[in-house]
């Protein structure tokens, strides 16, 4: 039985291994606060990110899905994050073209050392998202518990 | 155009080519099929050149460059991309394939002649340009132009990529506003655009058409073939596996997708697959510049590209729709 039944959104975050996954380390470190709902996935590189994870991940009941990498030029592997950016891209596009809100889907760019950077995202995209409410557009009724 | 089924057999008599791909009569005389031919009596025999000559041949010429020998096709202007683009992927050994270019006044589509109050349509025969369609309940003449499929009515191109010879004229580019529709679409509310596919993709039936019939989806081992994937061959169950199928499919395709719109023509359930290639080669134009798939054999694909300084995806939102 829930009593405080404020719903709070589920939000999925693939990080760089490189960079956003040192960064969300670095903001804990500092003591800074982001939103328990976020869910850290950890990726070698922005450009592992397989469009198909950004739809599973909303089709297991996930409410925001958010790409975490490198700074443009400064890619561990010199170009993923170049290739990654040109997919999100298309891919977001498509998703706002078949009603899925844009504003569910996100790509930002925070290094190792923006430890600050990367609470502000997600305490930002945490509120955007709960603005919008739950996500019903690409849910999989079988996944909700 | 005269003179497409003389070529085949003047082509296998010659000995120059080994094999014709073509096309041959399917269940009915409107739904003709691809077929191989490899010898002259069996292309007197079954040939078929006409109106309904829709179905693009490229993509067949994977195995049947491979198979050894020769092998001739007749390509119209929008297959001779996916050709190309076909080539420029090495799936095809472009040295086995003598390509012979069909100019094309666009192909019907037998559901268009219906949607015209025809039915019982027992022939229909090219005559001065119009279309002479034959009923049970007496003829009619149509405009060839209000008998076109889908594909055919937004055309982005008479001019062929490639040929080895030519029947007819070489063509060019056109404008038949083929991404109108896209954009008509993208005015709608999210809740509007919603509503719109979930009623067109609700319909589908994963018969796997669209993905069989694409020049651009012919990887060896598909994605949606993996056992592992929990989406081999079945059924969409629900919302999200229409969905999921739709925008993964396209995405594979995107960038190489010549839009030549064979998804739309087969799809029994009448779902416009295309625009959702379209959106793609939209945003692409618009966020990278023009780029027309297969149009040559040396440039990449935008999606195995990148420049310094392309857009971001928070700023597409506002550049991608509007362009």
């Amino acid at each position: 039985m829930q009593v405080n039944s404020e719903w709070k959104p589920t939000i999925v975050a693939f990080c760089c291994n490189w960079c956003s996954y040192a960064g969300a380390d670095l903001s804990g470190t500092n003591r800074l606060s982001y939103p328990a709902n976020v869910r850290i996935i950890r990726i070698p590189c922005s450009c592992r990110l397989n469009p198909m994870f950004i739809l599973r991940a909303f089709q297991r009941g996930a409410d925001g899905v958010i790409l975490c990498g490198c700074h443009p030029g400064d890619c561990r592997y010199t170009t993923g994050n170049y290739y990654a950016r040109r997919r999100m891209t298309l891919l977001f596009s498509m998703l706002d073209y078949l009603g899925i809100e844009r504003a569910r889907t996100r790509v930002e760019w925070v290094s190792a050392a923006e430890g600050a950077k990367f609470a502000a995202t997600m305490n930002d995209f945490v509120q955007t998202v709960t603005a919008l409410g739950e996500n019903r557009r690409l849910e999989d009724l079988r996944c909700k518990a | 155009m005269q003179g497409v089924k003389e070529k085949a057999i003047e082509l296998l008599r010659s000995k120059s080519v080994d094999r014709v791909v073509g096309w041959k009569a399917g269940e009915f005389f409107y739904d003709l099929t691809p077929a191989v031919f490899t010898s002259v009596p069996e292309v007197e025999q079954s040939f078929v050149w006409s109106v309904f000559c829709a179905a693009n041949l490229s993509k067949y010429l994977i195995a049947e460059s491979r198979r050894g020998g020769k092998v001739a096709a007749f390509l119209k202007p929008c297959d001779t991309y996916s050709f190309v683009q076909l080539v420029k992927e090495h799936r095809i050994l472009r040295e086995n394939v003598h390509v012979v270019g069909v100019q094309c006044a666009g192909m019907c589509d037998m559901e268009t002649i219906r949607s015209h109050g025809l039915s019982a349509v027992t022939s229909v025969a090219e005559q001065d340009g119009a279309l002479r369609v034959e009923t049970l309940y007496g003829a009619r003449t149509l405009d060839r132009k209000d008998a076109l499929g889908e594909k055919c009515r937004t055309c982005k191109s008479k001019k062929l990529a490639v040929y080895d010879e030519l029947l007819g004229e070489q063509g060019c580019d056109e404008d038949n506003g083929r991404f109108l529709e896209v954009a008509r679409i993208e005015a709608m509310t999210p809740e509007e655009r919603f509503a719109f596919w979930r009623g067109e993709l609700s319909r589908c039936i994963r018969c796997n058409a669209c993905r069989n019939v694409c020049p651009a989806c012919s990887c060896e081992t598909c994605v949606f073939d993996n056992p592992d994937s929990g989406l081999r061959n079945k059924a969409a169950a629900d919302a999200f596996e229409e969905n999921l199928f739709h925008i993964i499919r396209a995405f594979h395709v995107a960038s190489r997708c010549t839009d030549c719109g064979e998804c739309t023509r087969v799809c029994p359930q009448h779902i416009p697959l295309h625009l959702l290639n379209r959106k793609f080669i939209k945003d692409i134009n618009g966020l990278y510049g023009p780029y027309q798939a297969g149009a040559d054999f040396d440039t990449k694909p935008p999606l195995m590209d990148f420049t310094l300084h392309d857009p971001e995806p928070s700023q597409a939102a506002v550049r991608g729709g509007g362009v």
